[in-house]
């Protein structure tokens, strides 16, 4: 059933994503816009790599409130990581240190967050409960993450059709991460305890482009609230990735949305390609049950190879392991996204678990590059006692460390016949990912003892929905039926200009043209002239609006009052002029106009008037520019 | 079943709607509301929470309150009750290594979920222990007795004679170092009353605590332990000992003396400082560093002496500006008989309070006085308040802290009436309650936003 081969990323079809069965949904992180933290008062949204002090732990795994062990608490725990929190006075109290209980929940941000879960046309859960989602790898320095759900069950509309959400939860930011070399990581805690809301989309998308579509349309809604934060790092993306036969991949921290087709892509080619190499594994008879493996201590022989990496471990008194795999000759060096192979797999795995942040932290028998020597390779088959069809994995470091990686190698290896384990994967620059963790379960949720449940009552529902904008599909929509023409809409949906547009359309001015490109077009068109000019505020629109509707200036004068405020800071409403005004322009020209010899005479008249309305101001209208150059003797 | 675990918490208008729809806790449910259907199931809910939801854990982990009154109907599809345990594994024994016994009282430094009241509680089991902490094998063989399971605030002297009685046994049968688990609220009452009840003990006695639960994942419960154990099993120090964090990092703890130890911070992990001194060690997983040389030295025989005496009409007064003398006289009318007061500067009281002193005086009450600097001796000759004072008989009680003042009063009154032979107990130091002289490093605070401190703290961890 895995013939199909996946092609490039712009020769992909929508069919070839059914073919595979392409699924994904969304997890969108957004920050709130408030003023102070969460559950402490330090402020939020103030950033500084700068620190005053360090402060050192470590993280062990606990049991969830079902009793039970997390896979990725064990995992972290594994790891060993010293880390260190880097801590600036004036963002960082004793809460994040986790020195200080929490403070009661940040009303300010609860209520933005239960604005947007309206917008998102979701229900508001009747009582907050407060859980601790575990994270070992250090990132909140309680080694868990406060966050609640407080909405279930919205939609976004998407093409004709809905794409569910299906549940959002607020919870405190994380660290920043400076460095994790070997056992020790460093982190930044300016951004740790800031308000977030997670957005969690139903695995609805089906072609890597509608999830980008999804994420952006996500994206503006929740900006409308006018309630979160923008710039980098303010709104995040989580993607999950399934294929047929495939699981749930969860691809972490996706920087834009503009990343998202070529990531979804590798992500659902990955899975693909590992199915393919299980269905290859099984034609060798390799199983979970017939998978065979040796781990053999080869630190004695560390200084006669030339490798370069493997000299150095010699020189450093480091221990070398070699795993060899029955059987997988040449599978390491199978495709699994674009330019990257199984081996990868297994150096990601080694790299985040056991520590061994220095590439490459492995070299193997089927690969093509430079490293060991085909003699090398043949004493190494020859001692180990391997053949031609088994892989041979070289591993080397601190004694624990190559321990844990050899455990590592064996596992991620076998785990190629089963299928693809259940990750977090890392979104990288260049379109594809890494390994970041074992996929966490429900059981890494422990309700959090020091909070008490929080009620959100009728009333507070109400007053939030009372305040709540429109939502943008709407907005266009009464736009598009007003006449707004198509490329205006989306920015004349902007909650101001919609606001002034029909405080104006259609009693006061009916002409729905006109006031959108006095509102979306000339925006930009005076950003474009006067880029060091000022910028006219929505209430410099509103009074010439209000001009306008009440006949003083005209439409043909709108852009150059605007112009005139953008260079001089001064709003001069010139009104219409009469018809001896134009009269006295055009004598004024008329000398000008007799030495032009017209290309095309019988526009004569047209441009003449063209002319006289520039010099004019553009302060009458054009019919009546024509008239008068019509009427005038002697041109 | 009682109905108390099979409705966990509920009550009121959510009891009634669970036990219309025939729902129970642990309940594998979709509940239909007005608002759309909810899975999840059904768990217990805190006491102190309102009788308006019903808490539900939902597939992906997490729990919402759904409001009772909004449910109209509860599906049914299974039972699945959480049993939180840490998994168990024996302590495994080598000749080699000292035997330790590990007493638990309580406590966080071993706990579990509540539902009941929502909150943790203490659990103990040394393979509970051993499954959660296996670095504690690598320094002695560990066996552990749970006499109580109180929280820190609920030990008082049927605990206090108990644990020291305890102590008592484990010596005379060889164990070469006892820890305690205890909770950090009143560890240093506890570790001051055993300072006296138990003397001229030949192992050290170590008493250990956690400030953030060990059921997060940065708890400092673990660390706390294994120095606690370490010090148990490797060290010479023979003496009642309080080893917690010495900063907030993982990185040491520190061992400080029963008697002049103290919680400083109600949630820091650093909280416990020694006053008026400096701790007797620094310890870490590879070593103890002694600070100092005059400590009790450990010794091979079996002997101590435990003598658990303890008056209970004993107490504190924290002295403030405008107290009437109603607060001692009601005191006398109950029959206190020993009263440790916390006095302003250098141990002084107002005038208004004086007839009560007196009062006191001819009832036989011993009154001492310490003060609330919490740094510093009782000296009431500097000013004539303090002579006054002690002409009503107040006893001005050295440098000893106000809760080790307590607890040694009672443990003074408990052995006589004599106010005489009272005072010879109170004032001749046994455990270094009372120090001769206050070294220039026993009184060091840093006042933030200095420079000096600032470069101090940006160098070294906290």
């Amino acid at each position: 059933m895995y013939e199909f081969e996946f092609k490039p990323f712009n020769k992909m079809t929508r069919a070839d994503y059914e073919t595979v069965g392409f699924k994904s949904g969304l997890e969108i992180h957004q920050q709130l816009l408030t003023e102070k933290k969460l559950f402490c008062r330090c402020p939020a949204g103030k950033y500084s790599t700068e620190y005053d002090a360090e402060i050192l732990r470590h993280m062990r795994p606990t049991l969830s409130e079902l009793g039970e062990y997390d896979g990725t608490a064990l995992m972290e725990f594994k790891t060993r990581k010293n880390i260190t929190y880097r801590i600036k006075r004036e963002t960082v109290c004793t809460y994040e240190m986790d020195d200080t209980p929490p403070f009661l929940i940040n009303d300010e941000a609860l209520d933005a967050a239960l604005s947007i879960g309206l917008l998102y046309d979701c229900n508001l859960v009747d009582e907050l409960h407060i859980i601790r989602k575990q994270y070992l790898d250090g990132s909140i320095p309680t080694g868990f993450q406060r966050t609640a759900i407080f909405a279930l069950n919205g939609k976004v509309p998407y093409k004709g059709r809905e794409i569910n959400v299906m549940q959002m939860s607020i919870e405190e930011d994380s660290c920043r991460e400076v460095s994790d070399k070997g056992h020790d990581r460093i982190y930044l805690t300016d951004r740790l305890g800031m308000p977030l809301i997670e957005t969690v989309t139903a695995p609805e998308m089906f072609e890597p482009i509608e999830v980008a579509e999804v994420a952006s349309i996500c994206s503006r809604l929740v900006r409308s609230s006018g309630r979160v934060r923008r710039g980098i790092g303010a709104a995040r993306q989580d993607v999950n990735v399934s294929v047929t036969g495939g699981t749930r991949i969860e691809i972490k921290g996706v920087p834009r949305i503009g990343l998202i087709p070529l990531l979804t892509y590798n992500e659902a080619r990955r899975q693909w390609n590992l199915l393919r190499l299980r269905a290859e594994l099984h034609r060798r008879k390799i199983t979970s049950e017939t998978f065979s493996s040796r781990i053999v201590d080869i630190t004695r022989y560390l200084s006669r190879f030339a490798y370069l990496p493997l000299k150095e471990a010699a020189e450093k008194g480091q221990k070398a392991s070699c795993v060899i795999l029955k059987g997988y000759a040449g599978l390491l060096h199978w495709e699994t996204q674009t330019g990257t192979y199984f081996a990868r797999e297994i150096s990601d795995r080694i790299r985040v678990i056991a520590c061994l942040t220095d590439l490459p932290n492995i070299v193997h028998s089927d690969s093509k590059g430079e490293n060991l020597s085909a003699p090398d390779w043949s004493f190494l088959n020859k001692t180990l006692e391997a053949t031609s069809d088994d892989t041979l994995v070289l591993v080397w470091g601190d004694e624990n460390d190559v321990k844990t990686a050899c455990s590592e190698i064996i596992i991620r290896a076998k785990e190629a016949t089963i299928g693809i384990p259940s990750e977090t994967r890392q979104a990288l620059e260049d379109g594809t990912n890494g390994f970041e963790r074992i996929l966490p379960g429900a059981e890494r949720m422990y309700p959090d003892t020091d909070l008490p449940p929080i009620r959100v009552t009728l009333d507070r529902k109400k007053r939030l929905e009372q305040n709540l904008p429109e939502k943008f599909w709407e907005t266009e929509k009464k736009l598009s039926d007003a006449g707004v023409p198509a490329d205006l809409i989306r920015e004349m949906s902007n909650p101001a200009k919609s606001a002034l547009f029909f405080e104006f359309f259609p009693n006061r001015i009916s002409d729905a043209k006109l006031i959108s490109k006095i509102l979306a077009n000339y925006p930009k068109r005076l950003k474009k002239k006067f880029r060091s000019g000022i910028q006219p505020e929505t209430e410099i629109y509103k009074i010439i609006l209000e001009n306008l509707a009440d006949g003083k200036i005209i439409p043909s004068t709108v852009f150059t009052i605007l112009a005139n405020y953008s260079i001089n800071g001064e709003l001069i409403l010139t009104g219409p002029l009469d018809n001896s005004a134009i009269e006295d322009k055009i004598r004024e020209k008329a000398d000008e106009f007799r030495e032009i010899i017209f290309r095309n005479p019988e526009k004569k008249t047209e441009v003449i008037s063209g002319k006289i309305l520039a010099g004019l101001n553009f302060r009458v209208a054009f019919s009546r520019v024509i008239q008068s150059v019509e009427g005038f003797k002697g041109i | 079943m009682a109905e108390n675990d099979i409705y966990k918490g509920y009550k009121g208008v959510a009891l009634s709607v669970l036990k219309n729809f025939g729902a129970r806790v642990w309940n594998d449910v979709i509940i239909h509301t007005a608002n759309g259907k909810f899975i999840g199931l059904i768990l217990p809910r805190s006491e102190t929470a309102d009788d308006l939801h019903i808490v539900l854990k939902i597939p992906v982990g997490y729990n919402i309150g759904i409001a009772a009154e909004s449910i109209i109907g509860i599906d049914i599809n299974g039972y699945k009750e959480a049993k939180y345990k840490i998994p168990e594994k024996e302590f495994p024994y080598d000749p080699l290594k000292p035997r330790v016994k590990l007493l638990g009282t309580g406590g966080t430094i071993a706990s579990r979920l509540d539902y009941r009241t929502g909150a943790v509680i203490p659990a103990f089991s040394p393979g509970e222990l051993y499954g959660s902490v296996p670095e504690l094998a690598d320094y002695c063989n560990l066996e552990t007795e749970k006499l109580y399971g109180v929280f820190s605030e609920n030990m008082g002297p049927e605990q206090w004679k108990g644990t020291a009685e305890a102590i008592g046994r484990e010596i005379e049968k060889g164990v070469q170092g006892i820890v305690i688990g205890h909770g950090t609220d009143v560890m240093h009452h506890t570790a001051a009353i055993l300072s006296f009840m138990v003397q001229n003990s030949p192992v050290p006695i170590v008493m250990v605590g956690s400030q953030r639960s060990s059921d997060r994942p940065s708890s400092d419960a673990a660390l706390n332990l294994i120095h606690a154990i370490k010090t148990a099993s490797e060290s010479d120090i023979a003496e009642v000992m309080v080893c917690m964090f010495g900063p907030t990092s993982d990185e040491y703890g520190l061992l400080h003396r029963g008697t002049r130890v103290r919680k400083m911070h109600s949630s820091y992990r650093s909280t416990f400082r020694t006053i008026g001194d400096i701790p007797i060690a620094k310890v870490n997983r590879e070593n103890i560093t002694p600070l100092r040389t005059d400590y009790k030295k450990r010794r091979a025989d079996n002997n101590v002496i435990i003598n658990t005496s303890f008056e209970e009409k004993v107490s504190i007064v924290y002295y403030y500006p405008n107290m009437k003398p109603d607060i001692i006289d009601s005191l006398i009318d109950n029959g206190y008989r020993g009263i440790v007061i916390a006095g302003t500067g250098l141990g002084h009281v107002n005038k208004p309070l004086y007839p009560a002193l007196r009062r006191a005086r001819e009832k036989n009450i011993a009154v001492y006085m310490t003060v609330q600097t919490l740094w510093g001796f009782v000296q009431m000759y500097v000013y004539d308040t303090g002579r006054d004072i002690m002409e009503m008989g107040v006893v001005p009680a050295a440098n000893m802290l106000p809760e080790v003042a307590y607890v040694k009063l009672c443990w003074a009154l408990g052995q006589t009436d004599d106010l005489k032979e009272v005072e010879k107990i109170m004032m001749t130091p046994i455990a270094g309650e009372i120090t001769e002289r206050e070294p220039s490093n026993g009184y060091l605070i840093y006042q933030g936003g200095l420079p000096e401190v600032e470069e101090f703290i940006s160098k070294y961890r906290k």
